[in-house]
């Protein structure tokens, strides 16, 4: 039988150097239901402010799930609900609640998917597209941020000379990379990275977690992997989840170092999953 | 027929060498088949070939006794008249003003409709209303006519247009419009659909709605099939022959105002046929040369169509 997982402290988080992190949102008692199936089970984690959380855990054990709560993608489907809060800061609100309009919610978090999605537009239009939809007309302003958006994402200098180009003749890993400028572009609080690098070649996914790194000066980041190592590379803290339930959550290098839980322990020494 | 355990036994009993061998029997028994499936497909293009030589074929006396000049140039079409003129452009003009006055009308609601379905219309619904207009493309098109003749026409009449004749190219159009929406829904929402799930997530992932998804993300990813289905319904359109022959009239004018009769080609080849016109005879052979036209025309259509959607082809 699974633990219950001891609730973390939500409001104090330390860091691998004893600093304490203020969280970007605090997770509280969150479940989540597909129709009759539970798929979440009373989650409680922090997000740390401007670090980078990684979610982990073997297939199916709802880390994508939970991803996605953050940004309210499970409305897009019938039958689905939550109970419990996200709590984002420093406005403490509930993410999750009624009267939240799901759109307001991404437009402050944005999302990377597992695989590369551009639209079927120019470089430019699809890193333009979040102004865009936000109603951003100055040609100016565009170009500003289009630029500074892929510079962000490390794209810049591969494509300024082709920016009219159509985003599909881009390679899997430039493809990643524009589809994380256009998460920037609108400069999120938080981005979602769910699996990012799992369609992409080691040296692609090299860049993605480099970049990653960077991001996190500027922006919380949450991101689903079921790279151990990758896990272990760029995230400051991590959690692990079991069939829908937070099993441990810690400073990433304590987790993987000592796990305080026999499950999380056979999880990173490859006994399951 | 041998089972593959019985091949390998057969196979196992025989020296080492020939276990490899070239079997002839199975070789021939793949190429007769592959050939069987050749001829179904070269069916269709076989028809269409041949449809294009009888109608070259049957249209040179013709062209012998006109000049291709005077076919393409001369704004009379009266082949059957003792002052005989063999001008096609009456024909062709009628073709396109009721071609363009159904497009007018089933693009943009045809259009909509597949946004509507695909993007906006919950499942119950779009599995209500899509059978209704299917249905719609199955009514007879004949029915259509009369519906336009007298229906749409007295209506036009009565309403807006007072002094609409009752043979005309509007009441035509319009209702061979509506007969081609389920053309045009039908296809563009298949191609609506069939952008994948990602594409929309990436859209909402980034603030946008409902609206702005449908119309900035999966129409433009959708566009070659959309294109498609506008292009099936230009040839629709431009091929129909019952709707026009009953509403527009049979008197070939040379006109582009909709609000006056005229003939479309489709309908002088259903006059002329039904006629008692000796075999052989130029009258006769007029309509080899006009349904040459009209698919001449309806084949720059399709290529024009082709090219396009090659050129916005989506890749997702």
């Amino acid at each position: 039988m699974v633990e219950l997982a001891e609730t973390p402290a939500l409001n104090h988080v330390k860091d691998a150097e004893g600093i304490v992190v203020k969280p970007k949102a605090e997770v509280q008692d969150l479940s989540f239901y597909y129709g009759a199936f539970q798929a979440l089970k009373n989650i409680n984690m922090p997000i740390a402010d401007k670090r980078v959380t990684a979610l982990i855990g073997p297939s199916g054990c709802g880390k994508s799930t939970f991803l996605r709560c953050f940004n309210r993608m499970h409305d897009l489907y019938p039958g689905n609900h939550y109970q419990g809060k996200i709590v984002l800061q420093p406005d403490n609100t509930n993410i999750l609640g009624s009267k939240v309009d799901p759109i307001e919610v991404r437009m402050r978090i944005s999302m990377v998917f597992q695989k590369p999605n551009p639209f079927p537009k120019s470089i430019y239009e699809n890193v333009a597209y979040g102004l865009r939809v936000r109603g951003s007309r100055s040609k100016r302003a565009l170009d500003d941020k289009v630029e500074e958006a892929l510079r962000g994402a490390a794209l810049w200098d591969e494509v300024k000379h082709r920016l009219n180009d159509l985003a599909f003749n881009l390679s899997g890993g430039q493809q990643q990379r524009l589809c994380i400028a256009r998460a920037l572009a609108t400069d999120p609080e938080i981005m979602l990275f769910d699996e990012p690098t799992s369609a992409l070649d080691p040296i692609a996914t090299a860049s993605i977690e480099e970049l990653i790194s960077e991001l996190k000066s500027k922006v919380t980041i949450l991101i689903v992997t079921h790279n151990m190592q990758q896990a272990a590379r760029v995230s400051d803290f991590t959690a692990f989840m079991y069939i829908g339930e937070l099993i441990e959550f810690g400073v990433t290098n304590n987790l993987f170092v000592t796990p305080a839980k026999k499950q999380t322990e056979d999880y990173i020494t490859g006994r399951f999953g | 027929m041998n089972s593959p355990a019985q091949i390998m036994n057969e196979d196992f009993s025989l020296p080492v060498s020939s276990r490899l061998a070239f079997r002839f029997s199975r070789h021939i028994r793949e190429r007769i088949i592959e050939f069987i499936l050749l001829l179904a497909a070269s069916i269709a293009v076989l028809t269409t070939l041949a449809i294009v030589v009888i109608l070259v074929y049957e249209s040179l006396p013709f062209f012998q006794h006109v000049s291709l000049k005077d076919f393409l140039t001369d704004t009379q079409w009266t082949p059957l008249f003792d002052d005989a003129h063999y001008g096609i452009m009456p024909l062709v003009a009628g073709t396109l003003v009721t071609t363009g006055v159904a497009l007018s009308v089933a693009i943009p609601l045809g259009t909509i409709i597949a946004i509507y379905l695909s993007e906006f219309a919950s499942h119950k619904v779009r599995e209500t209303v899509k059978p209704f207009l299917e249905l719609l493309g199955a009514v007879p098109t004949i029915v259509f006519g009369y519906f336009a003749l007298v229906f749409v026409t007295p209506l036009l009449q009565s309403t807006i247009l007072p002094n609409l004749p009752g043979f005309n190219m509007l009441s035509a159009g319009l209702v061979m419009g509506v007969m081609i929406i389920p053309y045009v829904s039908s296809l563009s929402e298949d191609a609506m659909h069939a952008v994948p799930m990602h594409m929309r997530e990436a859209s909402y992932a980034m603030g946008a709605t409902r609206f702005q998804t449908a119309f900035r993300v999966v129409t433009p990813a959708a566009f070659s099939g959309i294109a498609a289905a506008y292009i099936l319904g230009i040839s629709r359109a431009m091929g129909e022959t019952m709707v026009v022959a009953v509403a527009a009239g049979m008197q070939a004018n040379m006109t582009w105002n909709p609000m006056e009769p005229a003939e479309t080609m489709t309908a002088y080849i259903v006059q002329v046929s039904l006629g008692d016109l000796p075999h052989g005879s130029i009258g006769y052979q007029t309509i080899f040369a006009v349904g040459l036209t009209l698919i001449l025309m309806t084949l720059v259509f399709n290529i024009m169509g082709f090219l396009l959607t090659r050129r916005f082809r989506e890749r997702y």
